[in-house]
């Protein structure tokens, strides 16, 4: 076991995968909802794209057996095990601007996702910015579409304990904000800690 | 009466400034167009078109009449305020051809790969089953199909006329496009994208804000 880290809700987590390795994530005690990205190690500019994920399988959700394709059209890391059975990644982030839009104008002032994100990528050597913050995987996140073309957001199917591992094909930077979302049903209002364990490569 | 329009020709780009209240109408010619664009706020153009924001603040993974299209700052990019067509994709990105395509309008407006997100594709329609399958509904759009937008704010909007991905044409092609830049009114009280649901609302709150 290379890392095994507790991350608490509200909090970010940005950590090294290098190929081979495998990321685990577990939610520790259910229903959270976990904003993931990931980048090249050796060059930012290639990223998780969440279309040419969906588009690669013809799925729209995320679960064992899913490889997760970069904007570049190459393999980054594959689900080679999940518990839980899928996660969303069409729900984004939540900001402040978007809990806004979502909630009440008032809400501008509630902790989101997105500073998570900007505050971890703060030092340059990660080599990110603002722009570079896009559509993410939501582990544990249930987001249903219907065949109407709707967008439900449902009562979480994960509970405490259950996991998503995967094994990185190219050196990655992993980037995580444990939602601190406390207007959405989806984590029962409750945002909780998870755990993160990197093991070594086979 | 439009202040402008170009035929963009199958598997072209093109990129363009719209101004807030101003009108960009798009015309499926030949029935068998997809339109893939990124929109942009002209004077700061780190605020960009979200899809993800876009879809959950409507309860939607299609786009038609009455959608707004957000940005990732809360605020309304804009609107869609007529659509012959029904069904507009936002799910699935473009092909590696387009991305080329895309980076070349992209950098010409000092951006790069970087700024290259989730398209919407216009006139292009991907249904998603109970199990998260994903199908391309072929024949979707008809001949003189088309799609009108209202800009809420100053845009910057790059288009691509590349085949969508999941298209299975063989041709590797898509029909040509007549773009339309029309003067238009600002959106009234009442306004179809504004009442279409109490998330818009505020969003066109955020949009107002930020122009006094």
């Amino acid at each position: 076991m290379i890392v095994d880290q507790v991350v608490e809700a509200g909090t970010y987590w940005i950590h090294e995968v290098r190929r081979g390795e495998r990321l685990r994530i577990i939610d520790l005690r259910g229903n959270q909802a976990v904003d993931t990205l990931f980048f090249s190690a050796t060059n930012t500019e290639e990223r998780y794209s969440a279309t040419g994920t969906m588009v690669a399988q013809r799925n729209i959700y995320l679960t064992t057996g899913t490889t997760l394709v970069s904007n570049y059209g190459n393999p980054m890391l594959t689900i080679v095990d999940d518990t839980c059975g899928r996660h969303d990644t069409l729900a984004g982030a939540c900001a402040q601007e978007s809990n806004q839009v979502r909630y009440a104008i008032e809400k501008r002032h509630m902790h989101a996702c997105r500073n998570s994100f900007l505050l971890a990528i703060v030092d340059p050597k990660w080599k990110l910015e603002k722009r570079d913050i896009t559509a993410n995987i939501n582990f544990f996140m249930n987001v249903p579409v219907t065949e109407d073309g709707g967008l439900r957001f449902e009562d979480g199917i994960s509970e405490p304990l259950k996991y998503v591992e995967l094994r990185a094909a190219m050196a990655v930077i992993c980037l995580i904000s444990n939602c601190p979302q406390l207007n959405n049903p989806c984590n029962a209002y409750n945002p909780t800690p998870v755990q993160v364990q990197i093991r070594a490569a086979e | 009466m439009a202040l402008w329009q170009e035929c963009v020709q199958p598997g072209e780009s093109w990129s363009l400034n719209l101004k807030r209240g101003n009108r960009l109408r798009l015309h499926d010619l030949e029935g068998a167009a997809n339109v893939a664009a990124l929109f942009y706020n002209r004077e700061c153009p780190t605020e960009r078109y979200n899809m993800p924001d876009t879809l959950k603040a409507q309860h939607t993974a299609h786009l038609t009449a009455g959608h707004i299209l957000y940005s990732d700052m809360g605020r309304v990019l804009c609107s869609i305020t007529a659509d012959s067509c029904g069904w507009h994709d936002p799910l699935c990105g473009f092909t590696h051809r387009s991305q080329d395509n895309l980076l070349t309008e992209a950098s010409r407006n000092g951006l790069g790969m970087r700024d290259l997100g989730p398209t919407v594709n216009f006139f292009s329609k991907v249904v998603v089953a109970g199990d998260g399958g994903m199908r391309f509904v072929e024949g979707h759009s008809r001949p003189g199909s088309f799609v009108e937008l209202r800009a809420e704010m100053n845009l910057l909007v790059i288009l691509d006329t590349g085949q969508h991905p999941l298209d299975p044409n063989p041709r590797h092609a898509a029909g040509s496009v007549r773009i339309e830049v029309l003067a238009g009114d600002p959106p009234t009280e009442d306004d179809l994208c504004r009442i279409q649901c109490p998330e818009n609302s505020r969003g066109f709150i955020n949009t107002e804000r930020y122009f006094l």
